[in-house]
């Protein structure tokens, strides 16, 4: 089953696919530049101690986010059919 | 010879730096784009009969106008023209790089791909076909690995032959959707046909950025206010439409086609060896950043880099200060006494000598701090960090800046301002800049060293620990005040890289070394040495009058007269000329003692004022308090006498003579201390006296901390010299801290309070320097203003605080 959630609801170790960025201007632009743009593959390979920011793998380098910048990326995940798993 | 301009274009990290080193052989010039911060780098080369001139652009990851290396990478373009754009792609990362690449296309420049870094694509199992990607871009492609000059050569060949004709800028057609596409041609016409523009700007690449929202390119065209008034029309129908249809600004559309046209390309001529385990570098970050072991591993790096630093330097500060001790010592031996000596000596050797006396540490920390940046650690702390920094309303990336300047102590403010390029936003950017001065730079462990040692000696590391966190807190809530205040706004995405951990190479790690040791030793040849000479000056003129000096000189004169006819010396000195010889030899013994230097006082035993020399000693070392540290020095066997004169005699003649160098030298203090007080800074030291008493400050100390305002390291130069001029000579030998501990004047809260002002109190000039280059008059106005007034209050506060509470 496929869902989508904000980039920001993601676990750790998680893989996904961007399928929106609802973030405009410069943040818009900035997130843009750095290759997140819909129908890329992103890994999420962990946060800062302070869970904030958060670091991602996309095509081959590891870029960092804040909280709030990952709020504006929808990423579709891979949920198992189990219905009683929580995701989180 | 027929002269070629190449532009060098690309993302941060690509290693553009590299391959302009590799190209011009390091021969650079460094220079500021017009009106801009941004720093131009140039140089050329000769390559088969064409000069080769080369421009290093500032590295972008696109060309908006966003920010200001964009907008200057982009304007060069345009107003330049240069015959040929390298773009320098880094191959492990091709489609981020390539992103560049794509909106270079879209300008319409002559373009050529220099493919760096195969060799680390290749071990992360990256297969680049680079024929493929050429013509599927319709750009010549080089791959190439700068760092190690492979492919530098086929580079500089494929530039000549496509330099050598010069084609027409062709801007590439790219498809963004078809509302887009309609509406960039709609634009286009409507460009070309109302004719504002010159050959210049390629009317496509206009209407792109028009409805990119481009600020600066729809400035240009108002020009032409139908013009003008028609675009906007067609841009406000576009964002309407695709907000309602697709909820995105057609901004990022294009940058979303961008993209997927990239994707194709790159699905095309890269493959990609199937991959299932994690790489080398994340492996370590599993490790580096993992949420307990990563603060604890970070402190403890931090901790490491300071103590490498701090005992790497230990012998070499050593050796410099011996250098400039024994140079002191042979000037007085060349130099006749006099103005000019003193020039030399407390001018220019004690001022330069005390700057370049630190590079060692400057130097070690410098290379700690390379290694951390040039491994990839550097961003790892930005990002572990940026929470907290936030807060304040800093970025991560201030923190290494702020460790740069000091932070763990031992830095510069100079190369940290620089650092502060990283920041893209302007706010956060001047604030961190405006905090940077509260750091311990190099420059003011020396005030601290001194001062913890005269009156903390018991706690120094501890001492040294808390005023660090101390520096650190200012920083961070001043950046809060200014953030909260003056530099009100938003804040910048964080969207950063955490490149992959490298191995720094010590070549790499000397020329950054180099490069920020650099700008402190020109300090220390420029500013230090001009303002050291100038502060001279201040402390020696205007002097005394004769009239005043002949006071004092009868003073002496008649106390000489009374000691020449004292009937115990009798005996020993019959004339003014012996008594005179006398002085000198006791000095020279009590130093040869005080050194242990057997070989003088082996010499001195030959003298007929031995007997006499050995006991005033003995007398003196009695009568003084064995509490000021001073006999520890003393404790060589004083030689005994071993002449036949009934000691008693002995004894008294050398009663009265330590007896008459004592009031000689109260005579010497007060006519030394009246002569300061009579030059410039002492009148200038006597009038702040009155602002600075709160704070326990007397005048030696203002004139010092007048002489902070151009460099800190002359503080304690400045408070050497104050002292020792107003102190006496049997005391010239003891260094400034001990002085200080001795002094009544002093104790441990006056000491604190110093070292908080010092801390706190205007930032140096050449750090003011850079922050005008960096900003503008306004904001050094400011920095020196806020600095001063929060010194001010901080050791108020602190001196007051400190006096109620009885400490």
């Amino acid at each position: 089953m496929k869902k989508i959630i904000s980039m920001r609801e993601m676990l750790n170790n998680q893989k996904g696919i961007i399928k929106k960025v609802s973030a405009m201007g410069e943040m818009g632009r900035r997130i843009r530049e750095m290759g997140l743009v819909p129908e890329t593959k992103i890994h999420v390979q962990g946060r800062a101690p302070l869970k904030d920011p958060v670091a991602i793998k996309v095509r081959d380098c590891i870029l960092t986010l804040r909280n709030n910048e990952a709020n504006f990326i929808q990423v579709e995940i891979e949920v198992p059919d189990a219905p009683e798993k929580n995701t989180k | 010879m027929k002269t070629i301009t190449i532009a060098l274009a690309g993302n941060p990290n690509a290693g553009k730096s590299t391959v302009f080193n590799a190209i011009t052989g390091g021969r650079q010039h460094i220079a500021n784009y017009p009106g801009v911060t941004v720093e131009k780098k140039y140089g050329s080369v000769n390559h088969k009969g064409y000069r080769i001139e080369v421009v290093d652009l500032p590295g972008t990851y696109s060309l908006t106008a966003y920010s200001l290396e964009e907008i200057v990478a982009r304007d060069f373009l345009i107003n330049n023209r240069p015959d040929l754009v390298v773009d320098i792609v880094d191959a492990s990362n091709l489609d981020r790089n390539l992103y560049l690449t794509i909106q270079l296309k879209e300008m319409g420049v002559p373009l050529l791909i220099g493919l760096n870094m195969i060799d680390i694509a290749k071990s992360r199992g990256l297969d680049i076909d680079h024929e493929q990607l050429s013509s599927l871009l319709c750009v010549p492609v080089v791959p190439m690995v700068a760092r190690s000059n492979r492919g530098t050569d086929y580079l500089l060949d494929k530039i000549v032959e496509l330099a050598a004709e010069p084609k027409e800028w062709q801007p590439a057609k790219i498809s963004y959707g078809l509302d887009i596409d309609k509406a960039i041609d709609e634009i286009e016409s409507s460009i070309k046909a109302s004719g504002i523009t010159n050959e210049k700007y390629p009317a496509r690449w206009l209407a792109l950025k028009c409805l990119e929202g481009d600020k600066q390119v729809f400035a240009s065209l108002e020009k032409d206010p139908d013009l003008s008034k028609k675009i906007h029309a067609i841009t406000q129908r576009v964002i309407k439409h695709t907000l309602s249809t697709l909820e995105e600004d057609p901004e990022g559309i294009i940058a979303d086609h961008r993209y997927g046209y990239l994707t194709g390309i790159t699905k095309k001529a890269l493959k990609r060896q199937i991959q299932s385990r994690l790489n080398m570098s994340d492996k370590i970050d599993k490790v580096m950043t993992n949420r307990v072991l990563g603060p604890i591993l970070m402190i403890m790096i931090l901790y490491g880099m300071y103590l490498f630093t701090f005992s790497a330097s230990e012998a070499p500060i050593n050796w410099l200060d011996m250098f400039f001790s024994k140079l002191k010592v042979v000037i007085c031996t060349v130099v006749p006494k006099g103005h000019i000596q003193s020039l030399i000596i407390s001018g220019i050797v004690d001022g330069v000598g005390g700057v370049l006396g630190f590079v060692p540490i400057i130097m070690f920390m410098f290379f700690a701090i390379a290694i951390i940046e040039d491994s990839g650690y550097m961003a790892r702390i930005a990002f572990m960090l940026d929470r907290v920094l936030r807060w304040f309303g800093l970025h991560g990336n201030s923190v290494i800046s702020l460790i740069i300047s000091g932070g763990i102590s031992g830095g510069c403010a100079v190369p940290g301002i620089m650092a502060t390029r990283t920041l893209r936003d302007p706010k956060e950017r001047i604030a961190t800049l405006l905090v940077i001065p509260f750091m311990n730079c190099g420059a003011k462990l020396p005030v601290y060293t001194v001062l913890i040692a005269a009156f903390f000696s018991e706690n120094r590391t501890t001492m040294m620990f808390l005023l660090t966190i101390t520096s650190w807190i200012f920083a961070l809530f001043a950046a809060k005040l200014l953030r909260l205040t003056v530099l009100k706004g938003s804040q910048t995405p964080f969207v950063m890289e955490l490149p992959p951990y490298r191995l720094p190479t010590l070549k790499g790690a000397c020329i950054h070394t180099w490069e920020r040791t650099f700008q402190y030793i020109k300090k220390a040849g420029t500013i230090i040495l001009g303002l050291s000479v100038l502060l001279w000056g201040m402390m020696s003129f205007p002097q005394l009058s004769a009239d005043q000096i002949r006071v004092f000189e009868n003073r002496k004169n008649s106390i000489e007269n009374i000691t020449l006819n004292s009937p115990a010396l009798k005996k020993y000195i019959k004339n003014k000329k012996d008594l005179r010889e006398l002085d000198k030899l006791y000095l020279t013994y009590a130093q040869a003692v005080a050194n242990k230097d057997e070989n003088i006082t082996k010499k001195l035993r030959k003298s007929r004022f031995f007997p006499l020399l050995n006991a005033a000693y003995k007398t003196y070392l009695n009568k003084t308090d064995n509490t000021d540290g001073y006999d520890k020095y003393s404790q060589a066997p004083v030689p005994e006498s071993d002449t036949g004169h009934t000691e008693n005699s002995l004894a008294e003649a050398a009663h009265e003579y330590i007896q008459y160098r004592q009031i000689k030298e109260k005579i010497d203090a007060e006519q030394r201390q009246t002569a300061l007080k009579h030059t410039v800074a002492g009148w200038l030291g006597q009038k702040l006296e009155i602002l600075t008493r709160p704070l326990g400050f007397d005048y030696r100390t203002d004139i010092a901390l007048v002489g902070g305002f151009a460099a800190k390291e002359i503080i304690l130069s400045t408070m050497g010299t104050a002292y020792s001029l107003s102190d006496s000579t049997a005391n010239r030998s003891k260094s400034l801290a001990e002085r200080l501990a001795n002094d009544p004047s002093w104790n441990p809260l006056k000491a604190f309070t110093l070292i908080v002002f010092t801390m706190l109190y205007v930032p140096c000039i050449a750090t003011l320097a850079c922050i005008r280059k960096e900003t503008s008059w306004k904001w050094v106005w400011f920095s020196i203003c806020f600095n001063i007034i929060l010194a001010y209050a901080v050791s108020f506060i602190i001196g007051q605080g400190g006096r109620i509470l009885g400490l």
